[in-house]
């Protein structure tokens, strides 16, 4: 089996500018933040950032580095509404696609499954279908007589997720309640990057959990990254819980220009996700 | 027995909306809704299914928002899951509004024009397929004008308006069951669909609500009081359900 581990320092070399991105997790838990602070490292612009929203939403928002953002939802869980999403909603500095979180599921599952689209009774009659004038119904072409909406695929460059474990040829495991759609994203996209807390050898993949919890396969990854706490400051349970008052810190950050200045030189201007784990710890 | 809160009232109306529901999943958005749902599984609904908030389905009713020591796993629930079995119907929602209208549209994505919004919320979440898919209700905590408005600025859940735009294939699943907010529950069964005072909770009287509505409900000449909770009711929030009492928190008693 291939070794596929690479550095976050290899991981920002392969991004590019205009990029489409589809970031696993769920708001803001278990979110592959420490690729995220690579993207951030890296300068590229003009991204496409596709996501169930949370923090990382926020914070290439901030950078100025998202164009455009496809979701369903932006939330910090526990801090409802994304602060720095919602700035640059307001401000009107990035493009917005707001779907359903089904048609957002679906609209990946049919990237995933190499289809045009998937029909789906969601958006019906709701203005989702009005502020997204790109979306058509489609017919059945049986007896039924319905009309539904028709899911277009929504495809990825690139999917990045964070697991609890992994091995170097790029299986990986989620130990907390809920696989979310990293499968999906990994299955929609061109190149699959996954970062894990820890990487165990092949063999020990059942120490922690049942073969049930083995959601990703090395055929939905590329290439594997270490990344220790590298939710953080998402949730990435059972390892870590959500570093609250971090997130406080974070949400306060959207106040103003000074705030997110600050924030962004004390933790996100680092020259690596070494330096960002030991600013944190100081 | 002890005395009855304002919010006992929203707390048994909110189990209300979940009578006759069934062997379905109830997914309560809120402490209040939570409530209701976990009261109505304990006494008249008991085939409900409900999860703890995250992705366990929970067989007992332990405090709404209790750490979880005590729960009775009976299933997962992962978020996959929670569409799958939504778009098979077998689902009863009660959603938040940052705005409703007299249809049922409800919006959770943003105030002001899409494009450029005054003031971004959420996104439209789950709410145009839940509504399309399976019976809905909201819970609104405080009713206001600033809540029950004119027109919605973005229709993220769909309203009666809206769905009887839509084919009868389209629109079989809708159904908006009941609007419960801190004045009284609401409903849409009149001719033509527009919301209806169904009951007021003691205490209220029409006027205070119709100075909190935006648009003209459909007021009955006979509106009943909402039921308050008997000694049993009462005894599983007080003692079981909600006993550290944070329901009267989100909902005070009037002054």
């Amino acid at each position: 089996m291939a070794d596929k581990r690479i550095s976050h320092e290899a991981f920002t070399g392969e991004l590019r500018d205009g990029m489409t991105i589809g970031i696993g997790g769920w708001g803001s838990r278990r979110k592959p933040m420490s690729l995220v602070r690579a993207i951030v490292r890296s300068g590229v612009k003009d991204l496409t950032v596709v996501s169930y929203g949370g923090p990382d939403v926020g914070i290439l928002c901030a950078t100025g580095q998202a164009r455009k953002v496809v979701y369903g939802f932006v939330s910090l869980d526990s801090i409802p509404l994304e602060p720095h999403f919602r700035k640059a909603r307001q401000g009107g500095t990035i493009e917005a696609v707001e779907y359903d979180e089904g048609m957002f599921q679906w609209g990946l599952y049919a990237a995933a499954s190499r289809v045009p689209f998937l029909p789906m009774r969601a958006g019906l009659g709701s203005d989702v279908l009005t502020i997204n004038p790109h979306l058509k119904t489609v017919d059945s072409p049986y007896d039924d007589g319905e009309t539904l909406v028709a899911m277009p695929a929504i495809h990825l460059d690139l999917a990045i997720i964070h697991m609890n474990r992994g091995d170097a040829a790029g299986n990986g495991q989620f130990l907390g309640p809920d696989p979310y759609f990293d499968d999906l994203f990994c299955m929609a996209a061109e190149r699959r990057v996954m970062s894990v807390e820890k990487i165990i050898p092949t063999e020990n993949l059942l120490d922690d959990g049942t073969f049930h919890t083995l959601k990703i396969n090395r055929m939905m990854t590329d290439a594997v990254v270490e990344a220790p706490n590298g939710a953080h400051f998402t949730e990435c349970t059972p390892d870590y819980g959500r570093d609250e008052a971090f997130q406080k810190q974070y949400a306060a950050s959207a106040k103003s220009d000074e705030a997110w200045d600050e924030f962004y030189e004390t933790y996100l201007d680092t020259s690596s996700e070494a330096e960002y784990q030991e600013r944190i710890r100081s | 027995m002890t005395d009855i809160r304002r919010s006992d009232y929203c707390i048994v109306a909110c189990a209300e909306a979940f009578r006759g529901d069934g062997e379905i999943m109830a997914s309560p958005m809120g402490l209040i809704p939570a409530i209701g749902a976990r009261l109505a599984r304990a006494t008249f609904e008991p085939d409900l299914l409900l999860t703890d908030g995250v992705s366990s389905i929970i067989a007992n009713s332990p405090a709404a928002g209790s750490a979880g020591a005590d729960n009775v796993v009976e299933g997962w629930m992962p978020y996959r899951q929670v569409f799958d079995m939504l778009w098979t119907g077998r689902r009863h929602v009660m959603m938040g509004a940052t705005q409703i209208d007299r249809y049922g549209n409800q919006n959770i994505s943003c105030l002001g024009d899409w494009q450029q919004p005054k003031v971004q919320l959420l996104g439209a979440r789950g709410a145009p397929g839940n509504t399309i898919n399976h019976q809905t209700s909201y819970w609104v905590a405080r009713h206001s004008d600033r809540v029950f408005v004119e027109a919605v600025d973005m229709v993220s859940g769909i309203g009666y308006d809206r769905a009887a735009q839509l084919t009868p294939e389209q629109r079989r699943f809708h159904e908006i069951r009941r609007v419960i907010t801190d004045l009284g529950v609401f409903d849409f069964e009149t001719a033509d669909n527009r919301m209806r005072i169904r009951s007021l909770h003691p205490g209220v009287h029409v006027d205070d609500v119709v100075e909190n509505t935006g648009f003209d409900l459909v007021i009955p000449d006979d509106i009943p009081l909402t039921r308050p909770p008997d000694d049993a009711e009462l005894k599983l929030i007080r003692e079981q359900l909600d006993p550290d009492g944070l329901a009267c928190r989100e909902v005070p008693d009037p002054e």
